[in-house]
């Protein structure tokens, strides 16, 4: 009786090495969607991986961070891609990160990187994006926004609740520090509404609701290569604009460790980074050797670039939003 | 049900690491959520008595069109129909184009007159098809009855319309007011900025923005008190409509008629349509030139969202059914609590819901695997209300006028309730199937968490399409949404109202 269960045993067995090992990769849902970079990434490191590449669509950056803390250590998360430097932060408080050990890679970024925990694989500029048809010539920075005659409207995204929201706030303060909530009072008159996330906001703005939304600075590369209108374009701040850049971190607890850090060499090749321009319409971490896609260098290019560090970030969040809203709640 | 209110909220608060307190934000957040509820749900259901009395009493063809149109805006997600109405109302709408040329404009509704816009044209329909039922349940004898004794319009006011608007009005009244409470999106894009915030939006923000689960768990317990208390006035005021038995004759009003009262209730039911019909047509418009060009992973999604529609309106009939049986059997006290604590699901936050859903479950299963099922649950937990609010006055109805007929012929169990009850149901049974299957159609709410964008509802599609820089395609996807959903809604509504006239 015991040879069948045995020979059963040996089935089951090689029955399972024959499966490929699951990395699981949490992202946001725009990520993931037919329409973004996650299928043409997953088949190509699926070619090189030997492994079953899942990745699992969590809402938004804040939402797949929420999402983590309420799973902690017992996550099924391998490599969590999206979250950005207003949130690494937090995530990395969490403890749930391991270090990425990846060192001398050539970014091309507008500023430094040197983070232990996360990588960035792609990175985009605020902008407040217009129709060249409709306003023939857009202010110049958020102080000529506030001195524009009132029926200049923009619409923008509420910083609870929409990342390019919060990406304003960060900006306004750090171009203006303790003077934001004076340029968030000369912005109130302008600003017709504001949104629960970008799709509202970016569709309002399309409808000809207003003049400006606050998008990236990349928004107009999408409607001149997928679209062939070049009508769209965003408006160059003397302050400078606000920098978002992407990263992806892996998990310490995970049970795929070797295949996580196998993902994060391929996030920063030519086989991820090449799909990054036309799916998720940001800048590459790293510029493929193919180099960027004809129509995006026909993008403004900020002379200077504001971020703050993960730990500012964390640390003027809350204030700015105080400001922020006293200022439009009057 | 109190399970998925109640049960979820305990969950969000034992993972919190202690309770939250509120901060004076949060209390000008309740003002405002109040606030805006109140004249949202005032006006929704005041407008909806002259149209429903309007098409309770006039004959026209395209009437049953017009009325399976009226559960169009309820059923649209939020982007679609904000998007339908500000290319109407909005500073580049038709209305503002209209004024352009007269040198006026444009129209700018953000601020609390677009929230409230926003909603009664959400819920104006809802009300006006709640009232209507009422309306549609006085036995046609009555009227008879009422002409045959030379009765003025006053005196049919008085002795039939009124006490039916009693019993009607407050649950009406009170489901409105708890859909507008829990308003977010709406709230926040046409109330043209952070003044406009709800309870809703300060749970997303303590959750998402601060990930403070005690103060999210207590904002969630403050809505729900405040619709506690809500429920508790309505059901008070409410009063149970008597009217005896009829043979179920088609309503024909032998009452006296004048020119101005046809006039009035032309102008009333012109008005509904246009107000309703005008920005569903810009949805059509704008989605008829993306349809045709549609990926085929929309289609999927559309056909996931049937699964998910469908699996919701049977499940919403498996607790609405016997809630409201049992409802009408134990009457009084207990009966109205019952019926409250169905009516309260609504008030729970989509958001808190999830989130507790998934503390749950995650130990013990894959919350991706069930993302489609949870989806149908709890989008049958979000219709209970409306199930409730019209198969409770309907039971209790056909147990007044029949029940003792019933029990003189020792009809229980299921010989009562094939032979007695369900004829009767039949209209509201369709109402309550096709409303919950539109309205699960049209849902994205609490599946956020669990949602796999492998499988991606209709809804989420839609956003995706969005999120992607494909507008039009996002046109495409609302107006094939709202098809279904409309077809969805007509199907069920027709079922129930067959052999009306037999």
């Amino acid at each position: 009786m015991k040879v069948p269960f045995i020979a059963a045993g040996i089935l089951c067995a090689t029955m399972a090495s024959a499966e490929p090992p699951v990395l699981t990769v949490y992202t946001y849902d725009s990520f993931v969607s037919d329409w973004g970079p996650g299928p043409q990434i997953e088949a190509a490191f699926e070619a090189q991986c030997g492994c079953d590449l899942q990745f699992v669509g969590a809402g938004d950056g804040a939402a797949l961070l929420a999402r983590l803390r309420l799973e902690g250590v017992r996550t099924k998360a391998d490599v969590v891609l999206g979250l950005d430097t207003n949130l690494t932060a937090a995530a990395a408080e969490t403890g749930l990160f391991a270090r990425h050990g990846i060192a001398d890679v050539a970014f091309d970024l507008p500023v430094g990187w040197d983070d232990e925990m996360f990588l960035p694989y792609d990175w985009g500029y605020f902008a407040f994006v217009y129709d060249k048809t409709r306003l023939a010539t857009p202010p110049t920075s958020f102080q000529a926004l506030a001195d524009a005659p009132e029926d200049l409207k923009i619409v923008i995204q509420d910083p609870r609740s929409s990342t390019p929201g919060l990406g304003l706030l960060m900006w306004v303060k750090a171009a203006y520090g303790d003077r934001a909530p004076d340029i968030w009072a000369g912005l109130a008159p302008h600003i017709l509404t504001v949104t629960k996330g970008w799709s509202e906001a970016y569709g309002m703005f399309l409808e000809g609701e207003a003049d400006m939304v606050l998008s990236y600075t990349t928004s107009p590369a999408y409607h001149l290569i997928a679209e062939e209108d070049d009508t769209k374009a965003a408006a160059p701040f003397d302050e400078g604009h606000y920098l978002q850049i992407e990263v992806a971190g892996r998990i310490a607890s995970s049970d795929q460790p070797e295949l996580a850090q196998q993902f994060l060499d391929f996030m920063l090749s030519d086989g991820f980074q090449s799909v990054i321009p036309t799916t998720n319409w940001m800048y590459p971490a790293v510029t493929p050797a193919g180099g960027l896609p004809q129509g995006f260098e026909t993008l403004i290019a900020p002379d200077t670039a504001l971020v703050y560090s993960a730990g500012e970030a964390a640390r003027v969040r809350d204030v700015a939003l105080d400001e922020w809203r006293d200022a439009l709640s009057r | 049900m109190l399970m998925l209110s109640l049960g979820t909220l305990g969950a969000v608060l034992w993972r919190a690491e202690g309770p939250g307190a509120l901060n004076g934000a949060d209390w000008s957040a309740v003002r405002f959520t109040l606030g805006q509820a109140v004249l949202s749900s005032v006006l929704s259901v005041a407008l909806a008595v002259p149209v429903a009395r309007a098409l309770a009493r006039r004959r026209f063809r395209g009437r049953g069109l017009l009325i399976t149109l009226l559960g169009a805006p309820f059923i649209l997600p939020v982007i679609v129909a904000v998007l339908g109405l500000l290319a109407v109302f909005g500073r580049s709408g038709l209305i503002s184009s209209m004024l352009a040329p007269l040198g006026l404009g444009p129209i700018d509704i953000y601020g609390l007159e677009g929230v409230v816009l926003a909603h009664v044209f959400f819920n104006l329909p809802l009300a006006t098809r709640l009232v209507l039922q009422g309306w549609l349940a006085i036995p046609s004898e009555q009227f008879r009855l009422a002409a045959a004794l030379n009765f003025t319009p006053r005196d049919v006011a008085r002795t039939l319309e009124w006490p039916m608007l009693r019993s009607v009005l407050p649950g009406a009244l009170l489901v409105i007011f708890l859909i507008c409470m829990t308003s977010f999106a709406v709230a926040l894009t046409l109330g043209g900025g952070p003044g406009a915030t709800t309870v809703e939006l300060a749970i997303y923000q303590a959750f998402r923005f601060e990930f403070d689960l005690g103060r999210a768990a207590l904002l969630s317990l403050v809505q729900f008190g405040l619709s506690g208390v809500a429920a508790l006035l309505a059901f008070a005021i409410a009063v149970p409509g008597v009217f005896g038995a009829g043979l179920d004759r088609p309503l024909t009003r032998w009452d006296r008629d004048s020119a101005v009262r046809r006039i009035m209730d032309g102008l009333w039911i012109v008005l509904a349509a246009l107000f309703l019909i005008v920005p569903l047509g810009m949805v059509v418009l704008h989605g008829a030139a993306g349809l045709p060009h549609l990926p085929g992973t929309v289609y999927w999604a559309a056909l996931r969202s049937l699964a998910v529609a469908l699996g919701s309106a049977g499940l919403t009939l498996a607790l609405a059914l016997p809630m409201a049986l049992a409802a009408v059997r134990l009457g009084g006290g207990r009966g109205a609590a019952l019926q409250a604590a169905g009516t309260l699901s609504i008030a729970a936050s989509p958001l808190v819901m999830g989130t507790g859903l998934f503390i749950m479950l995650f130990p013990l299963a894959d919350p991706m695997r069930l993302a489609l099922p949870v989806t149908a649950l709890v989008n049958a937990a979000m219709s209970l209300p409306f199930a409730l609010r019209a198969l409770t006055p309907a039971v209790a109805e056909a147990e007044a006028g029949f029940g003792r007929l019933a029990d003189s012929l020792g009809m229980t169990g299921m010989a009562r309730l094939r032979l007695m009850l369900l004829p009767r149901l039949r209209r509201p049974l369709g109402f309550t199937l096709g409303l919950s299957a539109a309205l699960s159609m049209g849902d994205l709410g609490v599946i956020a968490l669990f949602a796999d964008p492998g499988h991606a509802t209709l809804p989420l599609q839609l956003y995706g399409l969005m999120g992607a820089y494909r507008m039009q395609d996002a046109a495409g996807a609302a107006l094939l949404l709202l098809m279904l959903s409309l077809g969805l809604f007509w199907i069920f509504d027709r079922g129930g109202r067959a052999h009306a006239d037999a």
